[in-house]
């Protein structure tokens, strides 16, 4: 069982989101960066459960990435998987992402690419169906279980307002969000095995780009809240329905 | 030339998600001097004409049974033999579950930008000198979990986009489509669906008009029969903070925030919720918010737009009997 990975790197959850040349780039100034909380949690510690339960699976992590993506994916080491692929390119295309995967995974023919369920950057939630596609696999997405018989895969995936359990024969391509696996917390020896382990760096292959950042903006400020006396609710329901017509 | 809109449904019925980009779709065709037309996959129970409503002037049913479940790689197969028949420039999904697995797999099969999580329709004025990029065809997009947007340059001949739920609002006129048979390739589906499981006549979380919360601040799960009935009178899902979800008090379908449901609601009504980060990554993009916390202090009050300072078991009680007291129900 070959497993393949996808972990990007995104700002921390609480960085502070500004932007800067004219509102056309992400200030990374201060920004804390980590493995997308996703990718991490989710679909890394599933396949460490399953390697786990199979001493014979392997499990290989993929970034694409400037170089500024090593301590990320040294930090996925540390939690666990055999070796790591950094693929020299920083883009922000999923298309353009996507095939750079998809190039790793049919030279490695992996069983299983896991995903997570998006960036917390790009939110683009595209990535794993663009994979799955350019390999002529299936693809199931928001999965909230992974079970593995053989080469018989039940995945559970969200629908609206419920669940439903899907059967697909291994190849596949899943997406991963919580429900999947408990997050982890990578331990010393972790972290020491992770030094050794290999990051190999390959260049991109051509692809296009599909699509381009035009600009950035961040909402319009809230004008500040209304606040309405406790013993006076009946104001905050005239409100709701008059002024905000919300009820 | 024409729009394309996925129609998605769900046991044969229409998803309110597909009326926002029926009528979406049918805007940007009218921008770009065009007709919109929807696809439809698998057998619906629902009369499919009676959409022209929503300004789609004809729908492609390809009413193949093994359609009746998603199979993403299938449907997207599908899709594009319809997409090139009719020789679509603008293909449209929502961003839902459905949407988020069909719409990148179509984007490779086509060569298509995609935008997904689109939150208004696409900008196709290029007069724009002082913004060399910002030309052609712009849609506007959620990033950073909606605490920011970005304006996405599409640069191929066909686009997709995937509209975020709730953020285009339905509007219904008269009309109807011309329903045609679509004859397609369809392959046997490699997914197969074993079982589904759904939440009977509740309101849907993600497609929720209003959605009232509660967080720890409500002290244990025997507290969330006043959190359920002001939920009833308005019609509205229930949603709930991490924490409450990790402690089992509410189900984790529940659960809204960075790592649990996005939603964008009209009306978000957050009870005893301190308003951190990460719970606001998933629901800033509700229209408006209301937050009722005993802390004047508490960080949901800088996001909101009305807020009560007070005790959540005196106020929740009496909210709700204003509601039943406005919409006139005993
Ligand atoms: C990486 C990461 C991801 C996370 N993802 C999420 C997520 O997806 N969703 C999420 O919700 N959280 C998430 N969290 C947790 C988040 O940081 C907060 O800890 C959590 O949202 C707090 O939940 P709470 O507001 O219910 O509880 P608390 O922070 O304990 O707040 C309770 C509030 O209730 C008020 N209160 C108490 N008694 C009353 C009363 N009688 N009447 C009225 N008000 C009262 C208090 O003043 C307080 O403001 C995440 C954290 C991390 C680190
Ligand atoms: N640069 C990247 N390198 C490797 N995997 C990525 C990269 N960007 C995104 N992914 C993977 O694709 C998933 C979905 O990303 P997105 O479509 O951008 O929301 C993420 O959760 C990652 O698992």
């Amino acid at each position: 069982m070959k497993i393949l990975v996808c972990i990007s790197k995104t700002p921390d959850t609480t960085a502070k989101i500004a932007f800067t040349d004219n509102n056309t780039k992400f200030d990374v100034n201060g920004v804390q960066w980590i493995i997308n909380p996703y990718d991490e949690w989710y679909a890394l510690v599933r396949a460490i459960e399953l390697k786990e339960a199979d001493a014979a699976a392997t499990i290989h992590l993929i970034t694409v990435g400037a170089a500024d993506a090593e301590p990320i994916i040294r930090k996925a080491l540390a939690l666990g998987g055999d070796e790591a692929i950094r693929v020299n390119a920083d883009s922000h295309d999923s298309f353009y992402i996507a095939s750079q995967i998809a190039e790793i995974a049919k030279q490695g023919g992996y069983d299983l690419v896991l995903t997570g369920k998006e960036t917390i950057d790009y939110n683009g939630s595209s990535i794993g169906g663009m994979v799955a596609e350019l390999l002529d696999q299936p693809y199931v997405s928001l999965a909230t279980k992974f079970e593995l018989a053989g080469t018989k895969a039940t995945i559970t995936r969200e629908i609206e307002g419920g669940e439903e359990v899907n059967e697909v024969e291994l190849p596949v391509v899943v997406s991963a969000q919580k429900g999947m696996a408990e997050a982890r917390i990578p331990n010393m020896r972790g972290i020491m095995a992770a030094r050794t382990k290999p990051l190999k760096v390959v260049e991109p292959i051509a692809a296009d780009a599909l699509t381009t950042v035009a600009g950035f903006g961040l909402p319009p400020a809230k004008a500040g809240v209304k606040l309405v006396a406790a013993d006076n609710v009946e104001e905050l329901v005239r409100l709701l329905h008059e002024e905000a017509k919300a009820i | 030339m024409s729009v394309l809109i996925f129609i998605d449904t769900t046991d044969g019925h229409v998803k309110k998600s597909s009326l926002e980009v029926l009528t979406y779709g049918a805007k940007v065709a009218e921008q770009l001097g065009t007709v919109a037309e929807g696809v439809v996959l698998g057998s619906v129970t629902e009369d499919l004409a009676a959409l022209g409503k929503y300004g789609v002037k004809k729908i492609h049913q390809v009413a193949d049974d093994s359609l009746n479940h998603l199979d993403a790689q299938l449907y997207a197969k599908v899709i594009a033999q319809v997409a090139e028949s009719t020789g679509a420039k603008v293909i449209i999904f929502s961003n839902n579950v459905d949407g988020k697995a069909i719409a990148p797999r179509l984007s490779v099969r086509l060569k298509a930008g995609l935008v997904s999580g689109a939150v208004a329709l696409p900008d196709t004025s290029n007069a724009r000198p002082d913004d060399p990029v910002g030309r052609g065809f712009v849609v506007k997009k959620n990033v950073f979990s909606g605490k920011a947007f970005a304006n996405i340059s599409v640069s191929t001949d066909i686009k997709i986009i995937a509209l975020s739920p709730n953020a285009y609002k339905t509007v219904a006129g008269d009309g109807t489509a011309e329903v045609v048979a679509f004859n397609a390739t369809v392959d046997a589906a490699k997914v197969k669906v074993t079982n589904t499981t759904k939440a009977s006549g509740e309101v849907v979380l993600t497609e929720a008009e209003i959605v009232v919360s509660a967080g720890r601040g409500l002290k244990g799960p025997e507290n969330w029969g006043m959190v359920e009935e002001l939920a009833k009178v308005l019609h509205a899902a229930t949603a709930c903070s991490r924490p409450v979800a990790d402690a089992h008090w509410r189900p984790h379908n529940e659960h809204v925030g960075q790592t649990g449901f996005a939603i964008a609601p009209n009306l978000y009504i957050a009870i005893g919720i301190s308003g951190a980060i990460q719970h606001l990554a998933g629901v800033n993009r509700s229209k408006v918010i209301v937050v009722i916390n005993k802390d004047a202090e508490a960080p949901f009050f800088k996001a909101a737009d009305y807020g009560i300072v007070g005790d959540a078991f005196e106020i929740i009680p009496k909210m709700t009997e204003a509601i039943r007291k406005l919409k006139g129900v005993a």
